[in-house]
């Protein structure tokens, strides 16, 4: 058996340190550590990306991906994954990141155009065919039986925009009061029944597991899953009011190891405000902000609704302690 | 005295056929539900639109370098393993010494701590914030999100698994066969070769496939210190967790049926070695 095993051994892990060595040492690299829903669209910006850039004259780029909940990988970075960029799903997660550790400065959403959000896009219902439940708007969400889910707001960045859309939708509806709205949430979070981490766990707990009569989401998450698991599975609805969700993008000066690496980084983030890029965005069900180079099909998928936006709550700077630091107002609620 | 003992073993296996043909069913079927159903389960998705789809599927870049990486991290981490674990028996088992009990319960650490407590704290020593990040950074060395970091975990999780089935194997044979070899005249390695080795081959080879099998399957502490970086830093439990949750249930079942049939293999090797040699293992074996 031995002399057998052993060549087998060895080409396995030639094998294995070839293909780990191999990628690592051609061409300059690029590291974006993304957030969940980001996965389908990074995917194809990352082929127009690198095709781009070498006919720009440059050397081929190679682009990896990380994907995983906001918060956890806003995480990990600060813990040293070696990000070039972060593309996050909102700027507390990079202000974290920003404020313990000295390589981002904290004025780093200055540094690209719209708050550095490339793309945007709100939050929706997604509920079974038929809508079973008539759910309609917020207010249907605390109705007698009705189960929502929504990822933890603690680890995901959706979660944190649900939370503050539905919070939005309550003060709006009673006239400003905050005890009211308090009120609300405590009763929206009675009727949830899991707290996923990210949310794309929170998408396959509703759509695959079949939890839930309800899953609040990004929109571009929820037309992602009437694509693939089939639109006459679940229906889309659309609330009165809800949030401009800005997911930004930042450079991570410290993680450049060349000045090629740098540049390639740059016009990386730069060029996802190219109209080809926005047309893609849209194509993945992200609301862009040029439209120019985008297919009207596309465009005439986006519900014209009333959004909020996080200025309204002070920015994220003063939203996150405030809502989501700890003992802010989510953990009180979700205390009761 | 033997009579009646005898009398009433006949006794307790005399009980009405109906009852005996009812336990034999209710153990076979509950193993059939909670053993073979998810794993026919498993196969049945991966196979849902045909086995050239799920053959392609293995096939592509990514899905490849993470079958190298989890084999690589497995052929380093079980060696590893095995001479520690044979090591740490060996002083267990032939020598005196103060500790020895710590040593025995430090040996069983990874059995007790979570797997994702075990990532965290490789973060905490030697993540960028953690104690030996700045010293790291500093000589560019790369441990938590990179390849040393997926191996340290490994190594930690698997760490037991062949002291552990070695250690009571050298207690039971003490150390009188290793003092006769030595008086002989035997070298240290030469006793170790012809007698230590024969004595816990077997107990050797079911710890090294037991490690194998974990090594290959361990999911919570590497998923702590991957990174989760596509084709670089991705293990096979990793990429079927990604690929379920980018919608591509077939390749994810795919990457799923083939660690079974890693791990099933190791199973059979398992039981091939215990059928053949059942006599001996009975010898060495005892717990």
């Amino acid at each position: 058996m031995n002399e057998h095993a052993n060549p087998l051994c060895a080409a396995l892990l030639a094998g294995a340190v070839l293909a780990l060595g191999g990628a690592a040492a051609a061409e300059t690299r690029i590291l974006n550590v993304s957030y969940d829903p980001t996965r389908e669209f990074y995917r194809d910006y990352n082929q127009l990306f690198a095709t781009w850039w070498q006919e720009q004259g440059h050397e081929p780029v190679a682009i990896e991906q990380s994907h995983g909940g906001s918060g956890a990988q806003a995480r990990a970075v600060i813990d040293g994954l070696g990000a070039q960029v972060v593309t996050l799903a909102l700027a507390s997660d990079i202000d974290a990141i920003a404020a313990r550790s000295d390589d981002l400065s904290p004025d780093w959403q200055a540094a690209l155009p719209h708050n550095s959000a490339p793309y945007t896009s709100t939050i929706v219902f997604l509920v079974r065919a038929g809508n079973p439940k008539g759910i309609r708007d917020w207010g249907d969400l605390t109705a007698k039986g009705v189960q929502v889910v929504t990822p933890n707001p603690k680890t995901s960045g959706g979660a944190r925009w649900n939370f503050l859309a539905a919070w939005a939708w309550a003060l709006r509806g009673n006239g400003g009061d905050e005890e009211a709205a308090r009120s609300y949430m405590a009763e929206l979070f009675a009727h949830v029944p899991v707290l996923d981490t990210g949310a794309r766990g929170a998408t396959t707990t509703f759509a695959q597991r079949g939890v839930g009569d309800v899953l609040l989401a990004w929109e571009n998450e929820a037309f992602l899953a009437l694509e693939e698991l089939g639109p006459d599975r679940f229906d889309i609805v659309v609330p009165s009011v809800s949030i401009l969700a800005e997911p930004p993008v930042a450079l991570m000066p410290g993680n450049q190891g060349s000045e090629e690496q740098r540049a390639a980084s740059q016009a990386y983030l730069e060029h996802l405000y190219s109209p080809a890029a926005q047309a893609l965005a849209a194509r993945h069900y992200y609301r862009a902000w040029d439209t120019s180079a985008a297919a009207a099909e596309d465009l005439a998928r986006f519900p014209d609704l009333e959004l909020v936006t996080i200025a309204e709550f002070g920015g994220w700077a003063e939203a996150q302690p405030r809502f989501f630091g700890d003992g802010g107002i989510f953990d009180q609620i979700y205390e009761e | 005295m033997s009579g009646s003992a005898l009398a009433s073993a006949s006794a307790a296996i005399t009980e009405p056929r109906p009852w005996r043909l009812l336990l034999t069913l209710s153990a076979v079927a509950l193993a059939a539900l909670l053993l073979l159903a998810p794993i026919a389960a498993v196969f049945a998705e991966a196979l849902r639109e045909g086995p050239l789809t799920a053959l392609r599927s293995l096939g592509a870049p990514d899905a490849v370098s993470a079958i190298l990486l989890t084999l690589g991290i497995a052929l380093v981490a079980v060696p590893v393993n095995a001479a520690a674990g044979i090591a740490a028996a060996w002083a267990i088992a032939k020598f005196d010494f103060r500790g020895k009990a710590a040593l025995v319960t430090l040996i069983d650490l990874p059995f007790s701590v979570s797997p994702v407590v075990a990532g965290l704290a490789l973060v905490l020593l030697y993540g960028a914030n953690g104690l030996f990040g700045g010293w790291l950074a500093a000589h560019e060395l790369k441990i938590v999100f990179a390849l040393p970091g997926i191996l340290l975990a490994t190594l930690f999780i698997t760490f037991p698994f062949v002291a552990r089935e070695l250690i009571p194997v050298m207690v039971e044979q003490g150390r009188a066969e290793e003092e006769a070899a030595l008086t002989l005249g035997a070298s240290g390695w030469h006793m170790f070769r012809t007698v230590t080795l024969p004595n816990i081959r077997w107990a050797l080879l079911y710890g090294v496939l037991l490690c194998n099998a974990r090594a290959m399957g361990e999911f919570g502490a590497v998923a702590v210190v991957s990174g989760k970086i596509r084709g670089q830093t991705t293990t096979m439990p990793i990429m079927i967790e990604m690929l379920y949750n980018e919608y591509l249930s077939v390749a994810a079942f795919s990457m799923a049926a083939l660690l079974a049939v890693l791990a099933l293999v190791t199973l059979a090797l398992k039981s091939l070695l215990e059928w053949r040699h059942a006599g001996l293992l009975a010898a060495t074996r005892r717990h």
